[in-house]
């Protein structure tokens, strides 16, 4: 398969993108962090991504969605990551919609997936725990009681926790890391909401003693459900990221070619034009492996896994160099509120963290090669 | 089973037959290496087995047209073929300027006769071709070359002096720019010839390299003779040939650390160091500096296979092919730093059959040319603010 946009993944990304553009300006955000608005996004948006077939651009025709594959869900989160509209994309149209679309039985299925891919409901992936992505060392304990299962445990940086109609916890259980299907309201489900640095929302859930049913269990509990989740989530946040790199980098060569010192536009000093050269491969390089990665999980190749990390690492390299070379070239104004490249560069920051940061994808690299 | 998957099949089973087994797995040294030509040198008779066989099949050449000798496949097809290449751990059948470079110049600018003349031979591995660019005076600045060629009617006459030209010793022909307009600005005064190596009056003296090799020879031409028929392009317009030739080569040196790429670094790093209790690399400083290494080579990977379906779509920025030079050349040269502190003391060695006289040391070395041959890391990037990023006075 040609590593390129089809002209119908093309016509998604011109849709999406001004969609995007039109509904969800970069002021939208400061609103929505000037107002603390007591959501962190906006609902309307999340029904308007619903109307425009994105919201459920992997899920099934069958349950309201548009069928689409990972190359699809990385054109939207391309498309979001320009805009850095605080949106359920990412933690209810693919991460939960994986799982359940994987895991779910019948049921399960009709109950979210056509909610989700309307834009009308909310879902989060409750992952990790501690400071940094470590999904080999979660202790959140699934254990059998009865004919369900007991919760129990403390989540971190749970991304739309605080207004999650339904979780998807993973946690341990004597067989293995499960995926678990939680109503955030059932007892001994407590939440705080922390607002991060980009202005967008994180959680961090208690589970104490939380009694579920037996079929809350998606799929088996052997580690596979949530390798999937994450090699679409991996990903297409690499893809969200490489979104607001580019869209950083282009402020920026438009400020290189407007802003004036010594009495000519900064952009033609050498300096400034060979970084703005070598940031520009940077970030071409990793969208190849993005778009690399987001097919092989399509094919069900067996590399998929390997290329999402370095997607993903890549992503965090390069895309922090776009912010900081944005904040750089722009100056003092680069450090203002005002100015929006402050934006990107935290934005950059929480996606870097999120799902494993470069050095956690080059770990992986470095043992599938069996070093 | 689709198309695709029935020549997968029938490329696996060929390859199966007809690849010797000489010529699998990586390159031990350059004795391996396949460059055809009058004087071809083959380490095994596997190897010129493998030459004549991927030859005479057009696999050397696998998307130019099957009537220039050439595979005549797809770019899907061509993929399939590179895969399957790969999955056997085949060594190339040939390394060819002549494929990389003259040929699809050949294909864009050449008239019909010199493209019947030329390809097929091109193809087979027969003629071995060497690249008249650089002179003492006009390294980045290439367009101010002063060779000469005085028009004689119906040829002309050559005098000057190039430099840093890859294996002119060893080249049969030489595709060369020379200057047949002294009062045109100067990259109006440029044409584009064609001419064998052994025409009286061209003398090559190769350059000892840090290495302590000599790929890169001074080429001398005296009152030497060039037929008019061997013009590629318009006169005077030979520098649109040139750079259309030049992005061919600067695509060709960012892939050549992939495509050289031996063993990987990972395996050549656990066989010197070893791994410690937890199956790490029993150094971690340097086994993460290789991961990123090997998660930028990945990717690298992709952007070079980007490239190459945005070229076939259409949709590539001419100017891309900097890019991918730069990238590549600063990639490789931290590939060859690595491998160099992966092999620490073993590395070292110059000489002795151990380590294929030094074989590791002198690949080092040699790699510090790729971001200066084909126009430096700083050309490239100058090239990519001017014509991608569209920035002032660039």
């Amino acid at each position: 398969m040609p590593l390129i946009l089809t002209e119908e993944q093309t016509m998604l990304a011109e849709t999406a993108q001004g969609f995007l553009a039109e509904q969800a300006p970069l002021s939208s955000l400061r609103t929505l962090r000037d107002t603390r608005d007591p959501d962190g996004l906006s609902r309307d948006l999340w029904r308007g991504f619903g109307e425009m077939g994105l919201a459920g651009v992997i899920i099934p025709e069958a349950y309201g969605g548009s069928g689409l594959g990972a190359v699809e869900a990385g054109v939207v989160a391309e498309a979001v990551g320009r805009s850095l509209a605080p949106s359920p994309f990412l933690s209810t149209g693919l991460l939960a919609a994986r799982a359940l679309i994987d895991g779910g039985d019948a049921a399960q299925k009709q109950d979210w997936l056509p909610r989700f891919a309307a834009g009308e409901a909310i879902a989060a992936l409750a992952l990790d725990e501690g400071a940094k992505h470590r999904p080999d060392k979660i202790q959140t304990r699934a254990e059998r009681s009865g004919n369900g299962w007991k919760l129990k445990g403390s989540k971190a940086l749970v991304v739309n926790g605080h207004i999650a109609d339904v979780l998807i916890v993973a946690a341990l259980t004597d067989d293995g890391l499960g995926l678990f299907l939680v109503d955030p309201k059932a007892s001994g489900v407590s939440c705080e909401r922390t607002i991060m640095v980009d202005a967008q929302n994180a959680a961090r859930l208690d589970l104490k003693e939380v009694s579920v049913d037996a079929d809350a269990l998606l799929g088996p509990a052997d580690g596979s459900g949530l390798d999937r989740v994450l090699n679409l989530g991996r990903a297409a946040l690499a893809a969200e990221m490489s979104g607001a790199a580019q869209a950083a980098f282009e402020t920026t060569l438009a400020y290189l070619r407007d802003r004036k010192q010594f009495g000519k536009a900064i952009g033609e000093f050498q300096a400034l034009q060979h970084r703005a050269a070598h940031l520009y491969s940077e970030i071409e390089i990793t969208r190849a492996v993005i778009l690399k990665a987001l097919q092989a999980i399509d094919a069900g190749a067996a590399d998929a896994a390997l290329l999402a990390s370095v997607a993903k690492a890549r992503a965090g390299k390069s895309g922090e160099l776009a912010v900081q070379e944005a904040v750089q070239m722009h100056g003092g104004v680069g450090m203002t509120d005002e100015f929006d490249v402050g934006l990107y560069m935290k934005r950059m920051r929480v996606a870097s963290e999120l799902f494993g940061d470069a050095g956690f994808h080059a770990e992986r690299v470095a043992k599938a090669g069996g070093y | 089973m689709s198309d695709l998957d029935g020549f997968r099949a029938e490329t696996r089973a060929w390859l199966e037959v007809n690849c010797p087994p000489e010529v699998r797995g990586p390159m031990d040294s350059e004795a391996d290496s396949i460059w055809g030509g009058r004087d071809a040198v083959f380490k095994t008779p596997g190897h010129r087995l493998w030459l004549e066989r991927m030859g005479a099949r057009g696999w050397t050449a696998p998307e130019w047209p099957r009537a220039y000798g050439g595979g005549g496949l797809s770019r899907e097809e061509a993929k399939v073929l590179a895969s399957e290449l790969r999955r056997i751990k085949a060594q190339p059948a040939l390394l060819s300027f002549g494929v990389w470079m003259l040929g699809p110049a050949l294909l864009a600018f050449g008239t019909e006769e010199q493209k019947v003349r030329f390809l097929p031979e091109i193809v087979r591995g027969e003629i071995r071709w060497c690249q008249g660019y650089s002179e003492p005076g006009a390294g980045s600045d290439l367009a101010g070359l002063q060779t000469r060629a005085v028009d004689q009617g119906d040829h002309w006459i050559v005098n000057g002096q190039k430099i840093w030209t890859s294996y002119a010793d060893k080249a049969d022909w030489i595709f060369c720019l020379v200057r047949t307009d002294t009062d045109a600005p100067k990259h109006l005064g440029i044409s584009f010839v064609l001419f064998d190596m052994t025409t009286p009056g061209v003398t090559t003296r190769p350059i000892t390299l840090i290495s302590g090799k000599s790929p890169f020879c001074e080429t001398f031409f005296d009152d030497v003779r060039v037929e008019k028929e061997n013009l590629v392009g318009t006169l005077n317009r030979g520098w649109d040939v040139a750079k259309y030739l030049l992005a061919h080569e600067r695509t060709m040196i960012g892939a050549m650390g992939e495509i050289g790429a031996g063993r990987p670094l990972g395996e050549v790093a656990k066989d010197s160091l070893g791994l410690d209790d937890l199956g790490r690399l029993d150094d971690p400083m340097l086994r993460a500096r290789i991961a990123e290494m090997e998660a930028d080579a990945i990717a690298f990977r992709a952007a070079l296979e980007r490239t190459g379906d945005q070229v076939k779509a259409g949709q590539a920025h001419p100017a891309v092919a900097s890019m991918l030079k730069y990238y590549g050349s600063e990639l490789n040269k931290r590939r060859h730093e690595l491998l160099m502190a992966a092999g620490g003391a073993e590395a070292l060695e110059w000489e002795g059959e151990r380590s294929h006289d030094g074989q590791a040391a002198r690949d080092w070395l040699r790699t510090k040319a790729n971001s200066i041959e084909g126009g430096t890391s700083e050309v490239q990037l100058n090239i990519l603010a001017k014509h991608i990023l569209k920035l002032p006075g660039a």
